[in-house]
């Protein structure tokens, strides 16, 4: 496999005019190589979207160098919006032409010769077909991301950026949504998706970026991530409240960190997995402790998340 | 040229907006229609004019005057809606040069004004409004009309991708009404106090209303007994001109570099 790289971030930095001191980005760095999806993971007001619409030449930097297929952002604008399909936070579709109506109207902006062709097909590709003729105030919103979708789809472009294509709808949209995405990563295209959930980069991302205030905290892919966050768990659930304080003291020999209690979950991190486990059992045993349940487990994306960023995700 | 189909396509995009909401364009068209016939029902038995004369001869052209003004929000709303929307976005995004979505724009507004102007036109007529100067005198006055458009037109444009949202808009609505009416549109300015009467006069849109009835032959005697309303004729050329001066570079720069 080819990596050549197609879009790259260096240091840039975005600060609004008028806005708050520290939002927009702060020296972020980004690199996504051909045919991968990149999940850009981060709370409300990370600076995605920012991200997105400096790389898609919607607004322009102030310092730093972005390069898009191998142009410049700032200096070669139209030669990156040639290649480029746009999915904003905000569907950008028109309510009162219908589906098709629309995705003609794109593909004449796009200079097709057969707009009309090119317009069944991809209605026929996002299951529009039915609704096509329907002005698209009434759709339902993931009706209205699917033809979004379609619309930054009409030229197949070499990168497809995707500005948190679920936030907002409902849990039956969102698996619309997707499933759309997913079909378009199967097709090749490099696509540089925002999220803010957890479980979306994990499934629909090779690699992920965490975004915090601005910046790349974090950058791998979903395992290389959980790795980074270091060791194994060792979780005991215990039935009596009243056990907790012997079961953390049982456990501190084995443990390889701090030991972090919730309720009645003993959560110790560990080194060796099988030899902790058979120690901490025994251990248990021994003091006729009755644990509900014992498990070894690797740190989930949320808590690689939680710990770099010490913010809060919707998973 | 890239940039004429573009824009074409662009304008095309009203035109089904048209056929999609029948009735919502049919109510604009109307409008202007139903301040003629209301003011000409509230206000013509109050006045007097000369044998053979209606208030109609002086109010039409007025009214002409006046659509051309509140076009003026149709083009501020349509901008700002499709920047909340995200649809500009997309638009920036396309490999089309900017020029073509505003020309897009300007090209569609121009056309809804000249239907405009053409249900007004044959209300007038119904009501006995003529013009006594020929047709191309007429046309000529029509043109000045939609000159005075074309100038509102990078106005609307400029606010709208300033002010970007749909509350804004109602706010600089509030101000259009009474720019619309402090001026020659349907009552002779000699009626006003005398400084109101000369900011009236003064108002771009009564040069254009003033003009259009002196080629129309439609009496305007209180205007053409003022410097400006004898000037009326290049006043109606020179405003237009300079609000497009200023308004068109300002409204594309405006587009290229919104949300900075
Ligand atoms: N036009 C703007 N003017 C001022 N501040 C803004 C503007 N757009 C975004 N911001 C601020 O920049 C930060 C990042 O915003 P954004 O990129 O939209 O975050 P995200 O997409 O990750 O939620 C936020 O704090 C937001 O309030
Ligand atoms: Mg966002």
């Amino acid at each position: 496999m080819t990596t050549e790289t197609v879009i790259e971030a260096v240091g840039v930095r975005k600060n609004y005019r008028g806005g708050r001191e520290g939002a927009g980005l702060n020296g972020f760095d980004l690199e996504v190589t051909a045919g991968t999806v990149t999940g850009l993971l981060g709370p409300n007001g990370a600076g995605k979207t920012t991200a997105v619409r400096i790389l898609s030449t919607l607004l322009e930097l102030d310092s730093g160098t972005a390069t898009v297929a191998g142009y410049d952002v700032r200096r070669q604008g139209a030669e990156v919006r040639r290649r480029i399909g746009l999915v904003g936070q905000y569907a950008a579709i028109d309510e009162v032409l219908t589906g098709r109506q629309n995705l003609v109207m794109f593909g004449r902006l796009n200079h097709l010769r057969n707009a009309k062709g090119r317009a069944d097909e991809l209605l026929e590709r996002f299951s529009l077909t039915e609704a096509a003729g329907q002005a698209v105030s009434k759709y339902s919103g993931g009706m209205r991301r699917r033809l979004d979708l379609a619309a930054s789809l009409i030229v197949a472009p070499r990168v497809l950026f995707v500005d948190e294509p679920t936030t907002g709808l409902d849990p039956a949209g969102r698996l619309e949504v997707r499933s759309a995405v997913r079909q378009l990563v199967d097709g090749g295209t490099t696509v540089l998706l925002t999220t803010q959930y957890l479980e979306e980069a994990d499934q629909l991302a090779n690699r992920i970026s965490m975004l915090k205030a601005g910046k790349v905290v974090a950058e791998g892919t979903p395992d290389e991530l959980k790795t980074q966050l270091g060791s194994d768990r060792l979780e005991i659930v215990l039935a009596d409240p009243a056990d907790v304080p012997r079961v953390v003291q049982l456990a501190g020999s084995l443990a390889d960190g701090e030991i972090r209690v919730v309720d009645v979950r003993v959560s110790v991190p560990v080194k060796d997995r099988t030899k902790a486990l058979v120690v901490m059992a025994n251990s248990l045993h021994e003091a006729r402790i009755e644990p509900e349940d014992i498990t070894l487990r690797r740190p989930t994306l949320d808590e690689v998340f939680l710990h770099l960023t010490g913010a809060e995700v919707a998973a | 040229m890239w940039v004429l189909a573009d824009s074409w396509t662009i304008a095309r995009r009203t035109l089904t907006h048209w056929r999609n909401q029948p009735g919502l364009v049919i109510f604009q068209w109307f409008f202007p229609v139903l301040m003629l016939l209301m003011f000409g029902g509230l206000l013509g038995g109050a006045m007097e004019f000369p044998e053979g004369s209606s208030y109609y001869e002086l109010l039409v052209p007025g009214i002409f005057a006046l659509a051309m003004l509140f076009g003026l929000e149709g083009t501020m709303t349509a901008v700002t809606t499709d920047v909340s929307k995200g649809v500009t976005d997309r638009f920036r995004s396309l490999p089309m040069s900017s020029t073509a979505v505003v020309l897009g724009r300007c090209i569609a507004d121009m056309l809804d004004s000249a239907v405009t102007l053409l249900v007004l036109v044959a209300t007038g007529l119904a009501l006995g409004w003529r013009w006594h100067e020929g047709l191309p005198s007429a046309l000529a006055a029509f043109g000045l009309l939609l000159l005075l458009r074309f100038a509102l037109l990078w106005v609307g444009i400029f606010i709208g991708l300033t002010v970007k949202n749909a509350q804004s808009v109602t706010m600089v609505q509030v101000v259009v009404w009474p720019i619309g009416f402090l001026s020659s549109t349907f009552v002779a300015t000699s009626t006003m106090p005398t400084w109101l009467g000369t900011i009236a006069q003064w108002n771009p849109l009564s040069s254009t209303a003033t003009a259009a009835r002196n080629l129309f032959g439609n009496p305007d005697p209180s205007s053409t007994a003022t410097w400006i309303g004898t000037h009326a004729p290049l006043a109606a050329v020179i405003a237009p001109l300079l609000l497009t001066a200023v308004f068109l570079p300002l409204s594309t720069h405006r587009y290229r570099t919104l949300s900075r």
